[in-house]
């Protein structure tokens, strides 16, 4: 048979890992008010600065230790995912559609839709991200739905630019023309031949993305930017850790553990679910 | 009866103003096979690209007239024109791999032109395609359907690009060196299954080339293409019996011959290329006093 299959490769344990925790961390945040073994806003100064459970003077049910008000961090942490994972979602999702229809736009049409997209582009990415994102929020008002338009606001330009480059690739393709001469319209070769092909690159910018979301969303809190409620973020943990670093140093490190963690995952999935849609590599 | 494919003093200008096609004229009759030779750069390329309707952005065609089937491709509405071209068009492309779209199945591929085009019933088309399938002698179209692209190897590839070319029973087919990509033994294969394929059908076949032993095998006329003019025109054994033009001379004597390949290989002769560049600056200068 002159037919050569290419190998496949097993679910890689990167997927296994980054999945694993980010499973984890988004089921714990769903399912925060049933998991958290106490309430994260609850404040007792017989129990503060209590350490994690594995040293002395550590009081069981409190496994990572208390704040400086006696709060529990471990509910902190997993009522802080709630925000945390929201702002992924909404803010990397929004900055994906927008993104990829003016990128996949710019890279099938070219010409003059081409050069004003990629003109826009450039203009918004002179600007430094960060300072971009207060600069937001300072005008739109704190609060969730600012720190997701922040956000999404900033970032659409990254997958533009990627989902464009990748789009004009794939156009130059002989499948590209050979739908062309079969009759197909230009938006249905845009949507039904070239977009399948471009959908492993969409995939894994929206995992990152999601990473980079948690990132920010951290960095207005730890500002005081974000969420002006009492609801526990990681940025703001993170930001009173810092504070009693030298009496408490887990209200710090642990936080950033878990922020940690959950961006590299974000990062590291998006990588394997793409050479997983991906028809050729798989 | 009308040609099924008449190409009459077309040119088209790059936007330097260069010329790449210089007043070309092709007449392919119904079930004919053309074949169309010339070096690397000629336009052969170019040619088959004019006929369906897919130029570079870059290439504008300044003259000339295509017919398709009697119906003038200059006058009919874009929109017109493209469902002439998918109706009665098809390609065989070069490249078998880059053809075809590498995150879809082949069979979703090859059913959805019928379907979409054609207006055909998943059903019909369905069966239409395990049918030539069959005709181009795959075995297991069940796990062929099911295969994406980079799953075949490249002569199964040319193999299903050859099926979805016939299916939609289109009246000409440009084949545009079908078989440089493959293993040179898949070549003779699949070159048997188009000639076969053709006969079969009753398709006309513009066959672009640079080997005149696949010339010689398959076409009963010939263009030789130079520099986007066409030099000398004929049926191909007289073209073969006694060629006409100084180039198509070199270009057989430049053809090596299989007993000792190495012997007969030569570049083209320098006077016949002057003379060549003399005709065709010539021939520009006299395209040009019209056009200013
Ligand atoms: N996209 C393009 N824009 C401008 N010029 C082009 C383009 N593609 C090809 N050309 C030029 O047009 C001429 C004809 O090219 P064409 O591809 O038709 O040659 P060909 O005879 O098919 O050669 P080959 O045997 O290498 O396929 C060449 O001089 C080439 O440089
Ligand atoms: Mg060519």
């Amino acid at each position: 048979m002159d037919e050569a299959r290419a190998p496949r490769r097993g679910v890689s344990p990167r997927l296994w890992l980054a999945g694993g925790w980010l499973l984890l961390a988004l089921l714990a945040a769903i399912f925060a008010p049933l998991v958290a073994p106490q309430d994260p806003l609850a404040q007792d100064l017989m129990l503060e600065r209590l350490p994690p459970f594995w040293m002395s003077g550590a009081e069981p049910g409190y496994w990572l230790g208390t704040d400086s008000l006696g709060r529990d961090l471990l509910s902190r942490l997993i009522f802080g995912g709630r925000i945390a994972f929201v702002v992924a979602f909404a803010a990397a999702i929004a900055a994906c559609v927008v993104g990829s229809t003016l990128g996949l736009i710019s890279g099938y049409f070219g010409g003059w839709a081409d050069r004003i997209i990629s003109r826009i582009v450039d203009v918004w990415m002179a600007f430094p991200p960060v300072l971009f994102a207060i600069l937001l929020v300072a005008v739109l008002g704190t609060g969730l739905s600012s720190v997701i338009i922040a956000i999404a606001v900033i970032d659409w330009t990254r997958f533009c630019r990627v989902i464009r480059a990748e789009t004009m690739g794939q156009s130059r393709m002989d499948y590209v023309e050979n739908a062309r001469i079969a009759g197909y319209g230009r938006i249905g070769i845009m949507l039904r031949e070239v977009l399948p092909n471009v959908v492993p690159s969409i995939v894994a910018l929206l995992s990152l993305e999601m990473g980079i979301a948690v990132i920010v969303e951290a960095i207005l809190s730890f500002v005081n930017l974000s969420i002006s409620t009492d609801d526990p973020t990681w940025g703001g943990i993170i930001a009173e850790g810092r504070l009693s670093i030298h009496q408490a140093w887990w209200v710090l490190v642990f936080p950033l553990i878990t922020l940690i963690l959950t961006v590299l995952s974000f990062s590291q999935f998006g990588e394997a679910l793409k050479t997983r849609f991906d028809p050729v590599l798989r | 009866m009308s040609a099924c494919l008449d190409i009459r003093d077309l040119s088209a200008v790059l936007p330097n103003g260069q010329r790449v096609l210089r007043s070309v004229s092709l007449c392919v009759q119904p079930g004919e096979v053309r074949a169309l030779v010339g070096e690397s750069g000629a336009g052969k390329t170019m040619i088959g690209k004019a006929v369906l309707g897919v130029l570079p952005s870059s290439v504008r065609i300044v003259e000339g007239d295509m017919m398709l089937e009697g119906e003038d491709l200059g006058r009919l509405q874009p929109k017109a024109r493209r469902t002439l071209i998918g109706a009665r068009t098809a390609l065989i492309p070069q490249d078998p791999l880059t053809a075809l779209n590498p995150s879809r199945r082949i069979g979703s591929q090859m059913t959805d032109r019928l379907v979409r085009i054609l207006g055909w019933s998943g059903e019909r088309a369905d069966t239409r395609i395990r049918q030539l399938l069959d005709e181009v002698q795959i075995r297991d179209p069940d796990r062929v359907l099911k295969s994406y692209p980079h799953e075949l190897s490249g002569g199964m590839r040319q193999r299903v690009l050859i099926a979805a070319a016939f299916a939609a029973e289109p009246r000409l087919i440009v084949a545009d060196e079908p078989t440089t990509a493959l293993d040179v033994t898949v070549q003779k294969q699949i070159l048997r299954l188009i000639v076969q394929l053709q006969r079969e059908h009753g398709t006309a076949i513009l066959f672009v080339t640079h080997d005149l032993g696949v010339v010689a095998k398959i076409s009963q006329k010939v263009s030789v293409l130079y520099a986007g003019k066409v030099v000398e025109e004929a049926e191909t054994a007289a073209l073969f019996a006694s060629p006409q033009h100084p180039y198509t001379r070199a270009l057989m004597a430049a053809t090596p011959r299989y007993t000792d390949p190495f012997a007969s290989l030569k570049p083209v002769d320098e006077a016949v290329l002057a003379g060549l560049a003399t005709e065709i600056a010539a021939a520009d200068q006299a395209w040009r006093r019209p056009h200013g």
